[in-house]
This record gives C-alpha cells, sequence and structure tokens, in this order.
C-alpha cells in the first residue's frame, strides 16, 4: 500500500499518523505539502492528519480545505482513492464537502484530551474491515471542536446507509456529538473521517496496540 | 467601499458558547436576558465602487469561504 500524508501549516500530528502507516503497511507514507497542486503518482490513501492547521482562523479546517493541495484531494477521492482525516483531517473534510455535516465547538466548551471508547458502527469500510460491529477500541481524543452536527435529513441519511463508522460508547461521548457519532463516511465509501486518534493506539508504548486493525484493514483493503 | 458580513449559527443549531454567555450574564445578576447567540463580523475593503457588483462577490466569497452553509447563515452589509 502506498499512501500520502497531507501537510498545512499547523499541522501537528503527522509524525504519529506516518509511523502507524509504517507500521501497519511496511512502507513509508509520501508526504504532499499544502501548496503542492499534485498528489504523488499512484497513491491508493491520502491521509489528512490532526492539528491547527491555519490556526483554527475563521473555522477548523476551513483555510486548509481552500488551499491548492485540496483539489488534488478532491478529484482524486472522485477517482476513488481512498481519503482518510483525522481530528482536523475530519474538520478539512467537512469543510471541503468531501463528508457531510460539521465539527463545532465541544458542548461543554472545553478541550478535551482523554482515552474515549470506541465502538465500530460499520465492519464493512476499507478502515474497519478487520473488526466487527460492536466492536469496542479504547482510542484516544484531543481536540476543541468535535461536536459533530448534521441536520436531520442528512443525519437519517447517514444512519440508514449505515454511514456512521464509528460512535463514542458507553457513555464516553466527550463532545456532544449528534447521535454519539466519532466517524462517518461519504456516501462511495471511499472518504472517512473520524474525530478520535486511532494513529495514537497502535502499539505498546501508547498503552495497547487495539487500533493497529484499523490500519491493517486499509492495508488488506488495497491488497485485494 | 466598505463592506461587512454578519455570520449567524443557523436557529436551529444549538450554540453553547451562547448558553454560557447567558449563563455569566446571569450570575452578574443581569436578570431578564433570555436566548443569547454568539456570531462574528467580518470588514472588509473592496477596490469594487458599484454596490450592487460588490454584494455578488461578497455573496460568492460567503458561499466559498467565510461561512460554513451546513451551520451558519450570513447578512452582507454595503457602506455606502
Amino acid at each position: 500500500m502506498q499512501s500520502a500524508v497531507v501537510l498545512f501549516p499547523g499541522i501537528n500530528r503527522e509524525h504519529d499518523m506516518i509511523r502507524a502507516l509504517e507500521l501497519a503497511s511496511g512502507r513509508k507514507p509520501h508526504v504532499a505539502w499544502h501548496t503542492d497542486t499534485e498528489l504523488p503518482k499512484g497513491v491508493d490513501l491520502v491521509v489528512i492528519p490532526g492539528g491547527f492547521s491555519y490556526g483554527d482562523y475563521l473555522r477548523a479546517g476551513a483555510i486548509a480545505a481552500r488551499s491548492p493541495i485540496m483539489r488534488a484531494v478532491i478529484a482524486a477521492a472522485e477517482k476513488g482513492v481512498k481519503v482518510l482525516g483525522v481530528c482536523n483531517g475530519f474538520q478539512i473534510l467537512t469543510e471541503a464537502r468531501l463528508l457531510p455535516g460539521a465539527l463545532m465547538r465541544n458542548a461543554g466548551l472545553k478541550f478535551v484530551c482523554r482515552t474515549v471508547k470506541l465502538s465500530v458502527e460499520n465492519d464493512s469500510t476499507f478502515f474497519t474491515n478487520r473488526l466487527k460491529k460492536g466492536d469496542i477500541l479504547p482510542c484516544p481524543v484531543a481536540h476543541h471542536d468535535g461536536n459533530y452536527y448534521a441536520d436531520e435529513e442528512t443525519l437519517k441519511r447517514l444512519e440508514g446507509e449505515g454511514r456512521v463508522v464509528f460512535r463514542y460508547a458507553e457513555g464516553t461521548n466527550p463532545n456532544g456529538s449528534i447521535n454519539d457519532i466519532a466517524g462517518v463516511m461519504n456516501a462511495r465509501g471511499n472518504v472517512i473521517g473520524m474525530m478520535p486518534h486511532p494513529e495514537d493506539r497502535v502499539e505498546a508504548l501508547h498503552g495497547g496496540e487495539e487500533c493497529l486493525p484499523l490500519f491493517l484493514s486499509i492495508v488488506e483493503e488495497v491488497a485485494a | 467601499m466598505k463592506a461587512m458580513v454578519k455570520i449567524m449559527l443557523r436557529p436551529a443549531v444549538l450554540d453553547p458558547q451562547g448558553k454560557a454567555i447567558a449563563h455569566a450574564l446571569a450570575a452578574l445578576g443581569f436578570s431578564g436576558v433570555g436566548e443569547v447567540r454568539q456570531g462574528k463580523l467580518i470588514t472588509l475593503e473592496l477596490d469594487e465602487t458599484d454596490a450592487e457588483k460588490a454584494r455578488e462577490t461578497m455573496k460568492e466569497m460567503c458561499e466559498k469561504l467565510l461561512a460554513n452553509t451546513v451551520i451558519e447563515d450570513y447578512e452582507i452589509e454595503i457602506e455606502a
């Protein structure tokens, strides 16, 4: 599997993401810079990591979503290339309209940094095919704007089409997200965004490697 | 000319920051305050001299960047 990690000024979780991708696939990801107008050739997966692109000015992810590299990411997604956005990456994907809904200020108004319980809601996506529906994974969150919102009609469609990929389980919703939604995918199933950081729960040093199967899922999906 | 965009969360969207402000006002002893909602005000200086054209451009700016129309409404004001 060949992946590319997209960097914007203010992104700060790329090292963890690159390490997790390398650990799962055995290949170092390419790195694409926000001013690039093309992605590296032949990538199977594009990942937008977490951080605070452009200092969260205007709205979290708003400026990054309109930068040159995002036009290439949108074009790649339209061709079926897999795209994963984590935390600020999820915010950027919703701002770029690659995913529905929006991430608003946490309901408790505070930055939350803790481990939540993540429930796998759809086990047939490129990021979850090595898991089973209902599996509960410990996973860290660290964000100020993770309160997922979608209007009633969008929410109905997401729920009806199995496009809620992850939910906060067992009362661990840290931010007031509607229906406890922690991650969603697009209609085609090749774009997934989530607020928690699975790349920070993939090796013993993290306290556990429960989220490694998520990354192994992509490798398996690409090889299939 | 000068222009201004007022951006507010849509009425259907909960505004936790507005709620926190309302609580703080109550704690300061201000009674009779109903719902409080917080928004953004963006001011711009434009080279354009035609107000109608400026409004059209501003609308495009709002749709493309200044507002997230999934959760926000915007109002444009052009200063004569």
